[in-house]
């Protein structure tokens, strides 16, 4: 089955959120874009803009490759696209609110109790916990595929700690110094706010006892951290300051970091570090990233932490098929924002179905992310399909299988001229006491002719992405 | 408010830079030196080496003192945590750290220094490219200080920058003169032989200042004047007086900045005291090399002292 290209579904007519853009392409130099192309790689290199892939030496720093050409949205589409996440995160805020209290989506039967029991992702330390402001995630990147005109579903709803935000505005900067002339033919919405949005987000969501100005900090696991460089953009971008757990310390009943002044209490922390991490006392002994005592603080109402502890529950891949029935329970309407079918491999029917066409389907591990621990059936050997189906049938209810979609393509620019590639759509929201979406996202493509895997851990790369303002 | 981590990152993130700097202008003069004296050449690398800092960790790894195993050892080895590519890696993964702290500028040309030596310095190094290979180190550090200087803001992370650059250099400057002190005695002669006269031009040479040299004094070396000239003289930029000159005003405005003076501040004073006797001639009545020794561990205390004043661990 072909798939469906965002700027030419049929080969030759240029879709309208593409025509602006396919006029000023047309006058171009092939050469000269080719060119273009090496500056950015410079623009980035030199700016630091990297990330570090896990259990590769020497490579402890790449960059992500950049594609000149964007991926571009009408308004029309993405008013859409943003009532449904905003619905979806609503939900997704609901269900963890009933998940850590009365659990009213188990009692009436909606979700089966043992999917949240039986879940690492749930954090019994939680339970009856209500953080500041009543928010549970504050910073949701929701990956979105097209599969045609009118086809857009949920893939993820990252809803812990999703990264690549600095990517979306470094690419819109780079793009705007690579071709100043074509953003005063095309009229893109800006998405260079976002970091003062999430400043006021976070500082919405202080604590009782915070200032009006609360002290906000980033936490990082620390400079060698594969999205370190995010880490620092948004500290930078936000002009908070950006902490390692050795700089915390409770002091007094709240968390205070270590100054050349002596410590200082602090209101909100951005984590970036994930939960298991985030207190010795409480979550990992051995963790030397977090705060011993953070959770005291926390669960006294005294600090912010951003996305709440816990949240993981709530994007949990074998929760994600529960996803329709969780919006319909919360927000009471459909969902506008469809899912992908999901065999839960848990249910020996599924299981039976998996194992059977292996071959056509995509297998995901429940907690895993990057694109690691995943068996994509027809890119995949005979061998490597039965070696999977063992692993499979050892832990079922570790595994999700899904159809593979036909991902909807983007042309990049390859030393041959233009090809499509499939493209996938992160876009970042931040909830407070409202819900804000930048218009634009992440977009990340499958260089490679053919893969469906955007993954930049797995060679992806990614594009800026425009939303017309139209 | 500064993160004391953040205060270490850019004071160890100055000193490697300063480092990296310094240890260029060392093999610049040691290869005059060698140069133009061909008989005793390995004695000058070899005392480049002790003026380093380094010798004990160079001897474990090379037997003989020549021109490409030092430059290669104070350049390029990554087992030499002195050498510029090591200092350079150093001073990148610190500035990464403290990368908040840091303007956009600052960072790229910090960045963009320790790509390019790094490339540079990736393949042992042609004996022809050598001054080439000088003249882009000290090239890419001034880039990072035009940068520094012309973008960021007067405040604290600009003052713990200073104090980490200054406790660098004057530490630089004071090694380089103990390790030649005897050169410089009134003993050995007031008229410079002709060997003398390398000697001290490679002293001046390593510290960058054998022309400003000219500009204060007359056009002919003489040790007391080298001495005055790199010990107490307020203007030349590497003397100690100019270094811990600086380092007192920027601790004075830090302990204004937040109210409240710290051990540091008093012990910064105590050391700058001692460099503003009345003339070189006190110093050598000390001694030169008990002079410069008391100089070394005071310096080096100090370092230690902001460090735990400032909360940087």
């Amino acid at each position: 089955m072909a798939a469906f290209d965002e700027m030419k579904p049929d080969g030759t007519g240029v879709r309208g959120p593409y025509a602006a853009y396919n006029d000023w392409l047309a006058a171009q130099d092939t050469k000269r874009l080719a060119f273009k192309m090496d500056d950015a790689e410079r623009v980035f290199r030199r700016t630091g803009i990297t990330f570090a892939v896990y259990g590769e030496e020497n490579a402890s720093e790449r960059l992500i490759p950049f594609d000149i050409v964007p991926r571009i949205i009408s308004g029309k589409e993405w008013r859409r696209l943003t009532q449904g996440i905003e619905q979806r995160v609503q939900a997704l805020n609901a269900f963890l609110d009933d998940i850590y209290h009365r659990q009213e989506i188990l009692r009436a039967g909606r979700i089966p109790k043992e999917l949240i029991a039986a879940n690492d992702a749930f954090l019994p330390e939680m339970i009856g916990v209500r953080p500041p402001a009543g928010v549970y995630t504050h910073i949701i990147g929701t990956d979105i595929v097209r599969t045609g005109e009118d086809e857009f579903f949920v893939l993820e709803d990252n809803a812990r700690t999703p990264s690549g935000v600095s990517y979306m505005i470094e690419n819109r900067e780079t793009m705007m110094q690579l071709f100043p002339e074509l953003f005063r033919q095309v009229k893109v919405r800006p998405v260079e706010n976002y970091p003062q949005l999430l400043r006021q987000s976070l500082a919405a969501v202080r604590p009782d006892s915070g200032s009006d100005t609360p002290r906000i900090g980033v936490l990082t696991p620390g400079s060698f951290n594969s999205a370190y460089f995010e880490h620092a953009f948004l500290a930078d971008q936000m002009g908070v300051e950006l902490v390692e757990g050795q700089d915390l310390r409770v002091i007094d009943g709240r968390v205070a970091m270590r100054t050349t002044e002596g410590y200082k209490p602090i209101d909100v922390i951005y984590r970036r570090v994930d939960d298991a991490f985030l207190d010795p006392l409480t979550f990992r002994p051995d963790s030397a990233l977090g705060v011993p005592g953070i959770m005291d603080v926390y669960r006294a109402g005294r600090i912010t932490i951003a996305n709440a502890p816990g949240t993981g529950i709530a994007d949990d891949k074998a929760i994600y098929s529960y996803m329709p029935e969780i919006v319909e329970f919360y927000t009471g309407r459909k969902a506008i924002l469809g899912n992908i079918p999901t065999w839960r491999c848990s249910e020996p029917d599924s299981l039976k179905y998996v194992l059977e066409h292996l071959a056509e389907l995509v297998v995901k591990e429940v907690h895993g992310s990057g694109g690691y621990g995943m068996l994509v059936g027809p890119a995949a050997s005979k061998k490597e399909c039965e070696a999977f189906a063992d692993k499979l049938r050892a832990r079922p209810a570790n595994y999700i299988a899904q159809p593979t979609l036909s991902l909807s393509t983007c042309p990049i620019l390859t030393a041959s001229g233009l090809a499509p590639r499939h493209v996938d759509l992160r876009p970042f929201v931040l909830v407070s006491d409202r819900i804000q979406i930048v218009p634009g996202g992440l977009t990340r493509v499958a260089l490679k002719e053919g893969s469906l895997v955007v993954n930049s851990s797995q060679g992806g790369g990614t594009k800026d992405t425009w939303v017309l303002d139209d | 408010m500064l993160l004391g981590r953040t205060a270490n990152g850019l004071y160890w993130m100055n000193r490697y830079i300063e480092r990296a700097e310094n240890m260029a202008r060392l093999v610049d003069a040691g290869q005059r030196l060698a140069l133009t004296r061909n008989e005793n050449a390995a004695e000058e690398w070899s005392s480049l080496v002790v003026s380093a800092g380094v010798e004990p960790a160079f001897k474990a790894r090379h037997d003989e003192y020549t021109a490409a195993t030092v430059s290669d050892f104070l350049l390029r080895d990554m087992s030499n945590p002195s050498s510029v590519l090591a200092a350079m890696e150093t001073a990148r993964t610190n500035a990464r750290m403290v990368r908040t702290a840091l303007t956009r500028e600052t960072w790229e040309s910090i960045n963009e220094a320790w790509m390019s030596l790094k490339r540079m310095l990736a393949s042992p190094i042609d004996e022809r490219e050598l001054p080439q290979l000088l003249d882009a180190i000290k090239r890419e550090t001034a880039l990072i200080r035009g940068a520094f200087y012309g973008t960021m803001l007067r405040n604290e992370i600009f003052e713990f920058s200073q104090i980490g650059t200054f406790v660098e250099r004057a530490d630089n400057t004071a090694r380089i003169l103990d390790v030649k002190y005897y050169v410089l005695l009134p003993s050995t002669s007031w008229v410079g032989s002709s060997l003398d006269n390398f000697q001290w031009e490679s002293i001046l040479r390593s510290v960058a200042a054998h022309r400003s040299y000219r500009w204060v004094y007359d056009a002919q070396y003489k040790p007391a004047n080298i001495a005055d000239f790199l010990i107490l003289n307020g203007r030349m930029p590497r003397s100690l007086n100019y270094c811990l000159r600086s380092l007192t005003a920027s601790l004075d405005r830090l302990a204004d900045e937040y109210g409240r003076r710290q051990p540091c501040n008093d012990t910064a004073d105590g050391l700058y005291a001692l460099l503003k006797v009345g003339s070189v001639r006190d110093v050598f009545e000390q001694g030169l090399h008990e002079f410069l020794g008391e100089f070394l561990s005071r310096n080096n205390r100090l370092g230690n002292e902001i460090a735990s004043d400032y909360r940087f661990y």
